[in-house]
């Protein structure tokens, strides 16, 4: 997709520390550096306080990071307001009820997605061809929401929140999908759904994404690349063959290994 | 008969700036009060161009921008210096008060000797004054309830809709939440000084204190109009139900002042007939869904509980 070869994303140890200057300050990312490839869909696990978010927030650009460059497909983004990089990122959040307006309908929620990264205009805000496409693009969701087009989305459920978002977040053909946890907060089943949603989306449009999650079986079933973080850093970055022989008593051997501490989350160890 | 009608047609006036305050407090979600110092500041500059013998359209034209001005202010106090929306209001609510003096150039200005839209329209149409205050209001008020439908359906309308439910979201698709809070606040105050700049040629003088205890009517007004219309799903009709609302206040005034109770009473009858529109709202509905007004608390009620959440 980059004319040059590019990485889609490239963090150059980015910093940022949260109370800066005061007894609690916390570092949050450690000059990490990470690239990834167009077409990556990347995995990422760590503990609690790892730096997993911080990541995905500072790669949005949900705060102004304390040091290195952000560049997405060659453009240097450190600088530019989140509204902004917008234009260049997807995002999916943690909280089903983050991703959507509850009060305007499934439609017009879509279509201020169709908008993202374009100045808003005088012209109405949805058209009858914009409709049509919305209306097939919900059908392949298999949730019965094109039907359901003029419904507000606060009548959704948690899943079917996260699956519009999903849809919203891939519109406009993103260079980059950031996926933070998004199905945390569904039950097993739903998050199960949500999960192949993403995947089918990441594969059709050729995305290149960063997910997080708690589930270690998830992070090594889905994408090409699962990275592991503690304390801000990448402490283990595997792809290929290798992820895909990877199991989850491996992964957190590996994390006591690198780490020098026990897996500090129960989350997920429980759901292993 | 008369005093309704009359009610009626000051309720029309005071619409507009119902219809101003519900953009800030339920569309942008952003607790407003510069509208005390903005419809004075209408009043105020649509008074003292008009007894500078400007045509009467321009001066409300001129004194709706005016108040697009102040709002501008109040946004952008907000937005960029990052002072919360109570506080950006009062600020400007305050500063207005003295730009008022200065532009009256006293606390009273006299319109009895110039031309007004009122004066005019009424030798020029051989009507009497209510009969034209009705029809005028109801005119304008469909106007703008029209000119607002159309906006907030267009991409940037839907814009500042979203803003005021969901910032977060707003950013992430790429919608400058700065922006569309500036851009709401402005068209509500400009609306809010429209309506103070009818107010003064209808009642045929302006007075800083024209604009005490406005936001209180405003409110009100959203609130029995919500109450009333609280099966309304089409936007143009919920703004309808604000219109109505103002002018249900006016009439509950002009009925006080009708029976010779005393102007100090307008007040609690005030507060008598919010609470009685929303009892009448709960207890229509009381097998079926609640009513907007009780919804939009529980929204509220939601997202601060969503706000705990994330400290």
């Amino acid at each position: 997709m980059s004319e040059q070869n590019n990485p889609m994303l490239s963090l150059q140890e980015i910093t940022k520390a949260f109370y800066s200057g005061t007894i609690n300050e916390k570092i949050a990312l450690d000059h990490l550096s990470l690239d990834l490839q167009p077409g990556d869909f990347v995995t990422v696990i760590g503990g609690n306080g790892a730096g997993k978010s911080t990541l995905l927030n500072a790669a949005a650009g949900a705060f102004p990071i304390d040091k290195g460059n952000i560049l997405i497909d060659g453009i240097n983004v450190t600088k530019l307001a989140e509204h902004k990089r917008a234009k260049y990122i997807g995002r999916v959040f943690q909280d089903p009820m983050t991703g959507t307006a509850a009060n305007m309908q499934i439609e017009e929620n879509l279509a201020i997605a169709a908008r993202r990264g374009r100045t808003r205009t005088l012209k109405w805000s949805i058209t009858a061809a914009e409709r049509k496409q919305y209306r097939d693009m919900l059908a392949m969701l298999d949730l019965g929401l094109e039907d359901r087009m003029t419904a507000k989305v606060g009548l959704l459920s948690g899943g079917q929140r996260q699956a519009l978002t999903l849809l919203m977040a891939t519109l406009t053909q993103p260079k980059l999908l950031l996926l933070d946890e998004h199905t945390a907060a569904l039950d097993p089943k739903t998050a199960a759904k949500v999960l192949e949603i993403s995947d089918k989306l990441i594969e059709q449009n050729k995305l290149t994404a960063l997910m997080v999650t708690h589930n270690m079986k998830d992070a090594i079933a889905h994408g090409n690349r699962l990275i592991m973080m503690h304390n801000g850093r990448v402490i283990f970055d595997v792809s290929g063959e290798e992820k895909r022989n990877l199991t989850v008593d491996a992964l957190i051997e590996k994390f006591s290994q690198t780490s020098g501490e026990e897996f500090a989350s129960d989350r997920a160890l429980l759901s292993k | 008969m008369d005093f309704v009608l009359k009610g009626i047609a000051q309720g029309l006036i005071w619409a507009l700036l119902a219809l101003g305050v519900y953009l800030s407090y339920r569309i942008l979600d952003f607790a407003d009060l510069s509208c005390e110092g903005s419809i004075t500041l209408g009043a105020s500059v649509a008074s003292i161009l008009l007894t500078k013998n400007m045509n009467p359209v321009l001066a409300i034209l001129i004194a709706f921008l005016a108040g697009c001005v102040a709002g501008t202010v109040t946004g952008l106090l907000h937005t960029k210096l990052k002072i919360p929306p109570i506080l950006s209001g009062i600020l400007t609510m305050t500063a207005l008060f003295s730009i008022n003096l200065h532009i009256m150039g006293s606390a009273n200005i006299q319109l009895n000797s110039v031309p007004t839209l009122y004066t005019t329209l009424t030798s020029a149409l051989d009507i009497n004054k209510t009969t034209l205050s009705l029809i005028l209001g109801t005119c304008v008020c469909l106007l703008v309830m029209a000119a607002l439908y159309w906006f907030f359906g267009t991409e940037l309308g839907a814009g500042i809709r979203a803003t005021g439910i969901n910032e977060k979201m707003c950013r992430a698709q790429g919608i400058n939440t700065d922006t569309t809070k500036i851009i709401g606040l402005a068209l509500s105050n400009g609306l809010i000084a429209l309506s103070g700049a009818f107010l003064c040629q209808y009642q045929g003088y302006a007075n800083i204190n024209l604009g005490v205890g406005s936001i209180v009517i405003g409110l009100a007004s959203i609130i029995i109009g919500e109450a009333i219309f609280s099966k309304v799903k089409n936007f143009f009709l919920t703004l309808g139900g604000i219109v109505v609302g103002a002018v249900l206040y006016r009439i509950v005034v002009a009925v006080v002042l009708y029976f010779d109770m005393s102007t100090d009473d307008v007040k609690i009858m005030t507060a008598a007939v919010v609470i009685v529109a929303l009892c009448i709202s709960r207890y229509a509905n009381k097998f079926g869904k609640k009513s907007s007004a009780e919804k939009q608390t529980s929204d509220d009620e939601q997202k601060r509980k969503e706000k705990r959440e994330n400290v």
